[in-house]
């Protein structure tokens, strides 16, 4: 599969190109694959390209449905006398 | 890092690790594949197996571009190099896997072979902008995350008349492969071995979307959920898999979707789509002749083609005797069970591919994982 | 004349003018000037260490350093290890036909630099030069001498269950800002190597607990090389725990991107120190105290394992093989 890092855009160039980071890292790289790209928009990198946007409304999702997977499981247990 | 260290998060593994213990039935197994290699090497690099409780277990799909890519054709990508002195460039993955006799893309290289590694196609258009009396060839792998940037490469030549950038194309497709998979033998009911739904690639996903994979899902009545790349992703598709597995279902399920949509990137499917098209049939290692599985570059860009432009010669690419990587990537020969595993294969001295490529399944397991015994081994 | 060539090493008034203007001009010490066939110096009745290394780095110039520092840090360094104080050391140059002399200048300006500050003296040089095609610009190679007090044992072979793994600071600035410089790889970043002359901290070590067992500094293979290597030698086992290893972000951020792991990357200035556990915490103070020591922490167990492997409970809470690579790690998109 498929090395790929969320990085945050800095700048948008000119020739579909952005400057991205990683912490401080920078990188230019290729928006070609992608619309309407701006500055401070996370975008997924792989082999030098934007290939999408990251919702962070999907991910602070996820993250809280894997904590209440966790929760459920402790409350069930609790009342299972499980612990 | 944002978006990435939040998904690493002990608590919330160890929160997702009771739930999978919770509602896994006792009374059976469940066997997951995960397609991908890089689900593989995150699965062994952060230990997510010993979170994992024992009757679960994963199965290491061929989702390893470098894996499966047939000797045959890296063998045309040394010739490329040694005989019609072009520059080649590759990406670094590509670099010490073993063709036949041995030869390799590096050991070509010590030879004298001009031959690059680089992180883009981007990289290479500039090489050949640099370079322009001299021809540059790109040796082009990847799954259909790979594949855009290799088509706006081709695009971008073209645009530029950049007469002396060619690409050899070796991009294949991944719900092909799946479906291959599932109507193996290998897998049928009473068959020598057993998957009970996949693990999705993330980033390949990212691309094409989910919507590709409910034809295999629905025709051979398995679960695929689509999990990201983290190794909480990895948990949360495990609870999300075993959960369809007691109810029966077969959906396609999406966990990666703060990237991943029902229909992907699709500007980035139309470029390849302009640039490239099916081939009708393309020799995976290890699988065998997959139909509808590979692309190759349209003619409408055939001066970018690498095998309209070089003649390679014909090859019978000859395997190691005793190598296992065709059984290990169906999934149906743990790399433990090789006679070669750990002996003569190691990754200092590499038989095959799936000891090679990082995300092989006998090298994240030699890597990361040979002190466990066979029977705990995911 | 700008450039090296083929007269430079042909041992008449061209080579005699190089090593005055250029090498002497900036390494001058009493022994080099004498210019002797070798250089004559008195050392008191003490244990030596010798140590050599050959330098072939590419490229020659990086953020942080360049070849001419790292050819004296990396044999300091090499002495420091057993606990020495370096004293002298001997370059080789194999000069590259058409290498700017400008550039030369800077390299030998550096070494003399990092010499200085490490207080040791380059006593004796040769110099070749060979047709174009056939170098990488320069080569160096230094061979280093050093003095070890007496009751100063340490090494791989003295390590046992039980003892402490620490180190020093941040792995994997050097391979990383190396990277960073190198062709088609190119990013960005403000990673510094980290290459520096560690015998200061090693003598604060040794003195805070001389009880030390070994030293070592993990260069190419990084971490994961060089504690399979002490493991091999000693006999042993060692388990570390990822969220003690101590990596900056942005080096860890860089490794993401290439898909490259910090423990398989290179350092230049950093150590590897295993002690008996129970004066781990003191080691651990001196290490803090010192400029070089800043990141320090304790970052594992020797253990007892007949299969002599390095392995590391990961922050996520499994378990996995710290493995050595089998040859230099390259970036990969899978």
């Amino acid at each position: 599969m498929c090395l790929a890092i969320p990085a945050k855009v800095l700048s948008v160039e000119p020739d579909d190109m952005a400057l991205v980071s990683v912490e401080n890292v920078r990188k230019r790289i290729s928006t070609a694959l992608l619309e309407d790209v701006m500055p401070g928009d996370y975008v997924l990198v792989h082999v030098g390209y934007a290939l999408h946007q990251l919702s962070e409304e999907e991910a602070a999702h996820t993250l809280s449905l894997m904590a209440e997977a966790g929760i459920l499981q402790d409350e069930l247990a609790e009342i299972r006398g499980d612990r | 890092m944002r978006y990435i260290s939040e998904f690493r998060d002990p608590a919330l593994a160890a929160a997702l690790a009771r739930a999978i213990r919770q509602d896994a039935r006792p009374d059976r197994t469940y066997h997951f594949m995960e397609f991908c290699g890089g689900h593989t090497h995150a699965i062994f690099r952060y230990g997510v197996q010993d979170l994992m409780p024992p009757n679960v277990h994963f199965v290491h799909g061929p989702g390893c571009p470098v894996c499966v890519l047939p000797v045959r054709r890296l063998d045309d990508a040394i010739e490329l190099a040694e005989w019609h002195d072009v520059i080649l460039c590759t990406y670094g993955d590509m670099m010490r896997v073993p063709g036949t006799g041995r030869r390799s893309l590096i050991r070509a290289k010590a030879d004298g072979a001009d031959i690059r590694m680089v992180y883009s196609t981007q990289d290479a258009l500039q090489i050949a902008r640099d370079n322009p009396d001299r021809q540059v060839v790109f040796f082009a792998i990847g799954f259909e995350t790979t594949t855009p940037p290799t088509a706006v490469a081709i695009k971008q030549a073209q645009a530029e008349g950049l007469r002396n950038f060619t690409v050899f194309c070796n991009h294949v497709l991944t719900p092909a492969a799946i479906g291959h998979i599932l109507s193996s033998p290998d897998f049928a009911p009473g068959g020598p071995a057993r998957i009970d739904g996949f693990l999705g690639p993330s980033h390949v996903s990212a691309v094409i979307g989910t919507q590709p994979y409910e034809a295999a899902a629905r025709a051979y009545r398995k679960p695929v959920v689509i999990a990201g790349f983290e190794p909480l992703d990895v948990m949360q598709s495990v609870l999300m898999l075993i959960a369809q597995v007691n109810a029966d279902r077969a959906e396609v399920e999406n966990q990666y979707t703060r990237v991943v949509t029902r229909f992907g990137n699709r500007k980035a499917q139309a470029l390849v789509a302009e640039v490239l098209e099916l081939r009708d049939s393309f020799e995976w290692r290890g699988l065998g002749a997959v139909p509808d599985s590979a692309l190759r570059i349209r003619d409408s860009f055939a001066d970018f083609d690498a095998e309209q432009r070089f003649m390679v010669t014909e090859k019978q690419s000859r395997e190691v005797k005793s190598c296992e990587c065709p059984a290990v990537l169906r999934g149906v020969r743990k790399p433990t069970e090789c006679k070669l595993f750990g002996a003569t294969c190691t990754p200092d001295n590499p038989m095959g591919a799936c000891m090679v490529s990082s995300e092989g399944a006998c090298a994240a397991y030699y890597s990361y994982g040979r002190q466990r015994t066979p029977q705990d081994a995911a | 004349m700008s450039t090296v060539d083929m007269t430079h090493g042909g041992g008449g008034r061209a080579m005699a003018g190089l090593i005055r203007d250029l090498f002497q001009r900036h390494l001058s010490n009493p022994a080099l000037d004498r210019g002797d066939d070798a250089a004559l110096v008195t050392v008191p009745g003490q244990r030596l260490v010798m140590s050599t290394d050959g330098h072939v780095i590419a490229p020659l110039f990086f953020p942080g350093g360049d070849i001419g520092a790292l050819s004296v840090h990396g044999t300091v360094n090499d002495l420091a290890m057993m606990g020495a104080r370096p004293l002298y050391l001997t370059a080789g140059f194999i000069l590259e036909e058409g290498f700017p002399l400008a550039d030369l200048e800077r390299i030998v300006w550096s070494m003399a630099n990092a010499a200085r500050e490490a207080d040791v003296q380059v006593i004796s040089g040769d110099t070749k030069v060979v047709e174009r095609g056939k170098g990488d610009g320069v080569f160096i190679t230094t061979t280093g001498i050093g003095v070890v007090a007496g009751g100063v044992d340490l090494s791989a072979h003295n390590v046992q269950p039980g003892q402490s793994v620490l180190v020093s600071g941040t792995m994997g600035d050097h391979g990383v800002a190396v990277l960073s410089k190198r062709e088609n790889l190119t990013f960005e970043t403000e990673i510094l190597s980290d290459s520096a002359a560690l015998h200061g901290l090693v003598a604060d070590m040794l003195s805070a607990v001389p009880s030390l067992t070994m030293l070592r500094d993990p260069t190419r293979g990084g971490l994961a090389a060089t504690l399979n290597e002490i493991a091999t030698t000693a006999g042993v086992g060692i388990m570390l725990d990822e969220a003690q290893i101590p990596v900056a972000p942005d080096v860890a951020a860089a490794c993401e991107l290439l898909g490259l792991d910090p423990l398989n990357t290179a350092n230049e200035g950093k150590l590897i120190a295993i002690c008996p556990s129970q004066d781990a915490a003191t080691l651990l103070d001196a290490m803090l105290l010192h400029p070089l020591g800043q990141n320090a922490a304790i970052i594992g167990t020797v253990t007892k394992d007949p299969a002599q492997l390095v392995q590391m409970k990961t922050s996520f809470g499994g378990t996995r093989i710290v493995d050595w690579l089998a040859g230099e790690q390259l970036p990969r998109i899978c």
